[in-house]
Order: C-alpha cells, then structure tokens, then sequence
C-alpha cells in the first residue's frame, strides 16, 4: 500500500525524524490560513499524489508572499498532474501539502527497503540527493552505500558508522546520524513497510538532518495487524474497478486493452496476457480468480470485466486441477445468463473434468467460442476484439 | 529417481484439522503419500481419517519419525509454523499459505541459513514426484511418472498448465517444484537446477519464472557455469505494466528491474531454450529432450 507524502511525514515526527513543519489543505484558503500561522516565507506548495517526479510536472511550487502561495495553491488543486510515473493521463490533485522552506546545506539520498537476495533490511545512501536514484546507480555506481542489515540482529552503530562513512559525513554529524537511522530503521521494522525513501534528505546549517520528502510503501500482507495505518489508505488514488474487485478478493488490475480476460492464478494470468499481446491483441486487465474460484467469483469477475467499456473480447482461461472443469462451466454458463453479454466469450478450459465442462457449455445455447488450447484462443480472442468485437456488439443490441 | 521427495517421506500436517489442511490432506493420502501425523495447537491426542494429530511438531516428530511438514496454518501464525518446524529437526518444510508478512520471511529466511531444514515455499502449490508421493495442492493426476523431466516454478496453476502439456507430449516428470510466487522464498531456482542437474534419472529440465526479482538472472548464470542438462525456459510477464504487484507478491518490475525481456536475455545467454508462448511449451520440450531421452 502506497501512502502520501504528509502521511509519510506523520510516521516520521511518531519516530522523531526530523521534517519541516507543515500542514495540509484542500482549499485555497485552508493553504492561506496554514500560511498565516508560519508567517514567514518562502513556503513550499506541493501536490500530494501516489506518484513520485511531482516537481517536473509543476505539482511542487516555491511561494515567496501570501499572494504567491495562494496562486500556486490555486492552480495546484484540482490540476491533473502528469508526472514520468502517473503516465500520460495523469493524477486529479486533491490535497496540498504547504511546507516551511529549508536552509540546504546538502541534499542526500537515503533508503530502507527489503532485500530479496539477502532476506536483509537494506540502507541505501548517497550524497547524490534529488536525483533518481537509478540515474545514480546507472551512472556512478561507486557513490552508492548498500548496508544489508540482518532484521534478527538489528541495526548498530556500525552500520551507520558504514553508511556515514559512504557519505562523507563530518564526525561532528555521526550522533545525529545515527539517531536518525535508528529512528527510521524502527519505523521501518514495526510498521512493515516494503519501502521507505527520503530523496532529497536535508542536511541543515544547524548541524541536524531533514526529511524534505517522504515516500513509504507498506507490505500489503502484514496491513492486518496495522489497523491504524490502513485509515491511511487513499481510495481516489485507486482504479475503481480495482476497488470493486478487491471487494470480491479478485486480484483485478485494469490495462489499456481491449481484450478482457480472466484466469485461475497469478502466473497464468500473466501467461494469458502475454499470449493475447502475442496474438495481436492488447490485454484490457489482469484478473485472476484464485486457485480455489468458485461460480460467485467467476460471476464477479465477469462483473467487472463487462464494465470497462474497452473491452471487445473476452478470453477466460482456466486449468481446472482440484478445481473441476464442469463445476466452472456451471459458473460461467450461470454469469452469463445472468449478466447481457455484449461482447463475444471465448473459453479454454482444461484439466479435470475437461469434456463435462466442455459439454456443459455447449449444451447452454450461449454464444461461446471454445479453444482447444492457449495459442489457438489467443488468437482467436484477438481476431474477434479486432473486427467482430464492434459488429457483434451492434448485433446483439439491434 | 526423483528430488527432495520419494515414497520414504514421511509427512506430517501443520494446520491438518482446518478446512483447506483436511481436504489437501485426503489428496496426498490418496495418491499414495504417506502421512504420518498433523500437527494443530490445542487438538493433541485427537485424529484426522486415523491420521494422529499433535500439540507440537517436536511431539509428532518424535513419536512418528515425521521427517517433511506441509503447513496450512493462516498467514499470522505462519512463520512461527515454520520455526517450529524447523526447530524439530524436519528436513523437508512444504509452505503452502500465501500472505506471509514480508518482515516475518526475512526473519525466517535467516533461521533456516544456519539449519538442517530445507523450505519450499511459501505461497506455492508444493512439490510432487509422480507416482511416489505429493507434498501439496496440485492435481496428482495430471502428471506422469517415470521422467525424464524436472520441473520448477515460481508458479502454481502455471505450473499445471506446463506439466499438462509435457503429460500429453509423453513426457514425464521426476520431480515438480513450485517455489513460490513470494519476494522472500525457500528454496530457490538454483537449489533445484543444482538437484536435476545430480539427479541420473531428470534428462531434461523446464524453468518457469515470473516478473520480479533477479532470481532468474542468477540462475541462468548457475546454468551457465553448472547444468549440463537442456533447460527450456519460459517467463510470464512480458506485457505485465511496471510498478503493479501482478497478484504474486514478488511479481512486480520496479524501475528497471524485474522485467520479463531481461530475464528472457539473461535465459538465451546461458543456452535456455527459451519458449514465448506458453501454447507451445509442451512441443519445445518435446524436440529439445527427445535427443535427451
């Protein structure tokens, strides 16, 4: 779960890390009056989306005057913010976080995040602040810290001495530091988080360190015992047909296409996507019902396919093991019946039970193409979305 | 002959008296695996179909000689399922339940570097070798006995689809290893390859990765330096958009890493036989082990 920069920030003063201080508005005038209780200038006006490259899209804005920041404010709210990371159709921005101006002294760059090589918490640091780092990594590889830190040994000293080390910081700066990273090291460990990143971490003429920003990712699996943290949760950040699946506890994410498909587990899914791409075509979503899919579930994954209005054809492919070919054509045959299927269905089924299944859905008087295997329905799916997808719609409607 | 697991496993069930534990259980006795015990806090001295269920996996383990665990116990309570297994001195730890906090793997993962215990899983269909035994949830009769095939993947159903197309092909299968779709597993592609590569009877080995990770670019170097034997190789994912968990919790590109179109490069270097479309898996490996058979 990806979280705001301000909630971010909420976490970091609970493990007392250093952060401007700040507040957030929804309103023009709820940025004015924040403003009002600073009194002094400049003030940052940042747009608070799940996406990061906010500044190179006009979402982070400096204002030197109340008139200033009342402008930014204004032209920031409510503005849809296309950043490198929110693709070309962009993010509706709804909150501004307005922010106390920082003294820079240097701008480093300082992450947390799992390791799946070493099953260690690893601290990421360079001094190059503010830049992607990728670029960094891709660039100068050598101006990079990496500290894998055993999660059942914990952090110490010396691992910061090591991080500190990498950033050429003056001794003078080793006690803050370490503070620093022990306080985040906590924040990381007892929330769970996946990913916890400050680009650019301040470091302040007054000798401390501050996060001007502020990016966590918390690890969807452990959301169960972090009540608190799921009130953090942002719905107008999520697809809705997302929202509607994950109501249904069907893994939904929705893509550009127009083929609609729907699969029994994740690395299929994947496969059948990749197939329909293969074919020609462009998958619509990726959908997959689970291992132990039952008719309800198929019902409501068709749902939700049916009500993206890209969609032309729709491909479920599913292999029934313990769960029985027949048991999903009863399914699909039912979903269908139930719910005015515009667009054509293809099915390719296989696994236990294949020719019952197979049968069932023969004997429906349902309009649904079979495949034998996934090469033939991905090309198939294809071929309808491409031509008959339009006409069969038209068809079915007069 | 097959890996990790053969007739003389002697299985016990962790989470045995809950819904999912009691039917995968009958699955496993039915194809002929030999359970030994189940394992659910509280319900010692009680049994399951005959099976005798325990307090502890050291009380199971003592009294039974259970030497493999199949856990289904819920994600909470998971990890510590798997420690207690471990602690016991169980050789062979199968992980099925999916939704294991990240933070609760890695503490896990350190646990078992320095044990005797090997761990398949978590968030995996198990592990079979056709006709001596099943350690999971995968349809047993889809899979033919004999070889020469070793299978391994981060996949479950995926997995069902390749070795279906391998059963039609005649082809059978020594051993077939779901690993797991999580970003902190057990056993890894490489304890696998490194298993096929010493086993005499696996003649051919199919690889079955996903978006995520590095851990198929680290076993194409295995490849590369250790297996003799021909691999094919699929990836699922290529058209997976970047930054989206693709219902696998490992299953995400982040930046410019993860992704299906190195994972393929990193395959065709080390000499994989790289299959793109999963339709035609079955084929390929006919024509790469026939030589092999």
């Amino acid at each position: 779960m990806k979280i705001h920069e301000y909630q971010a920030k909420q976490l970091f003063r609970r493990y007392h890390i250093p952060v401007p201080a700040g507040d957030i508005a929804c309103t023009p005038d709820e940025a004015t009056a924040i403003a009002r209780k600073f009194e002094k200038f400049p003030l940052a006006v940042k747009a608070q989306i799940h996406a990061g490259g906010r500044g190179k899209g006009g979402g982070v804005r400096l204002a030197w005057s109340f008139d200033e920041l009342a402008g930014h404010a204004e032209a920031i709210l409510g503005m849809n913010l296309v950043t490198p990371q929110t693709g070309p159709e962009g993010r509706l921005v709804r909150r501004v976080l307005i922010e106390e101006g920082v003294d820079i002294l240097q701008e480093l760059y300082l992450s947390l995040m799992v390791d799946r090589e070493t099953a260690c918490v690893l601290v990421i640091a360079s001094g190059a602040g503010g830049m992607d780092i990728e670029t960094v990594a891709a660039e100068t590889p050598e101006k990079i810290a990496r500290v894998p830190i055993n999660p059942l040994v914990g952090i110490k000293r010396h691992h910061c001495r090591q991080v500190a080390g990498a950033l050429d910081l003056d001794e003078s700066m080793f006690v803050p530091f370490c503070n620093l990273l022990f306080g985040l090291y906590a924040l990381f460990v007892e929330n769970d988080c996946s990913l916890l990143e400050i680009n650019p971490l301040i470091r302040t003429a007054e000798g401390n360190f501050t996060a001007l920003d502020a990016k966590i990712e918390i690890d969807d699996s452990a959301l169960y015992r972090h009540k608190d943290l799921l009130a953090f949760r942002d719905l107008n950040e999520e697809d809705p047909l997302e929202i509607e699946a994950s109501k249904y506890k069907l893994n939904y994410i929705n893509m550009d296409g127009t083929v609609g498909n729907m699969v029994n587990g994740a690395g299929l899914a994947m496969a059948v996507m990749d197939t329909i791409k293969l074919a020609g075509a462009e998958p619509a979503n990726f959908l997959d019902v689970g291992g132990g899919a039952t008719a309800e579930m198929i019902e409501n994954g068709f749902r939700i396919i049916l009500s993206d209005p890209k969609v032309r054809a729709i491909l479920i492919n599913i292999f029934g093991g313990i769960l029985r070919c027949d048991v999903l054509a009863d399914g699909v045959v039912a979903a269908a019946r139930k719910i005015d299927v515009k667009v054509p269905v293809i099915v390719r089924m296989e696994g236990t039970n294949v020719e019952e299944g197979r049968d069932i859905l023969a004997r429906s008087g349902l309009s649904i193409y079979t495949a034998a295997d996934m090469k033939d329905a991905g090309e198939l799916v294809a071929r309808l979305a491409a031509s008959n997808g339009n006409q069969y719609r038209e068809a079915s409607n007069s | 002959m097959s890996i990790f697991l053969d007739q003389d496993t002697r299985l016990l069930v962790q989470g045995i008296t809950g819904k999912e534990g009691q039917f995968h259980t009958r699955h496993c006795v039915n194809y002929g695996t030999v359970v030994v015990a189940g394992v659910t806090p509280g319900k010692g001295g009680t049994d399951m179909d005959g099976i005798p269920v325990f307090n502890t996996v050291a009380d199971a383990a003592s009294q039974t000689r259970a030497n493999c665990s199949m856990i289904f116990v819920p994600p909470p309570f998971a990890a510590d399922a798997i420690i207690e297994a471990v602690e016991a001195g169980i050789a062979l730890i199968v992980t099925i339940t999916e939704g294991i906090p990240v933070m609760d793997m890695m503490k896990v993962k350190q646990i078992l570097k320095g044990s005797a215990s090997r761990l398949i899983g978590p968030n995996c269909p198990g592990i079979i070798s056709p006709g001596k035994a099943k350690v999971g949830i995968m349809p047993g009769q889809i899979h033919t006995p004999g070889g020469p095939v070793g299978v391994v993947s981060r996949s479950g159903t995926l997995t069902y689809e390749v070795v279906y197309q391998l059963t039609c092909q005649g082809l059978g299968q020594t051993t077939c290893i779901g690993i797991g779709g999580d970003p902190i597993n057990g056993t890894d592609f490489i304890d696998c390859l490194a298993a096929f590569e010493a086993d005499p009877e696996t003649r051919g080995i199919v690889m079955v990765g996903e978006i995520g990770g590095s851990a198929e670019e680290q076993a194409a170097e295995f490849i590369t330096a250790n297996v003799t034997k021909p691999v094919v190789g699929f990836i699922a994912g290529l058209s997976a958009p970047p930054g989206r968990r693709m219902g696998h919790a490992g299953a995400i590109v982040k930046g410019s890493s993860g992704t299906a179109a190195a994972k393929l490069e990193a395959m065709e270097k080390a000499g994989v036989h790289v299959c793109r479309n999963l339709g035609t898996i079955g084929e390929l490996c006919r024509k790469v082990f026939s030589g092999a058979r």
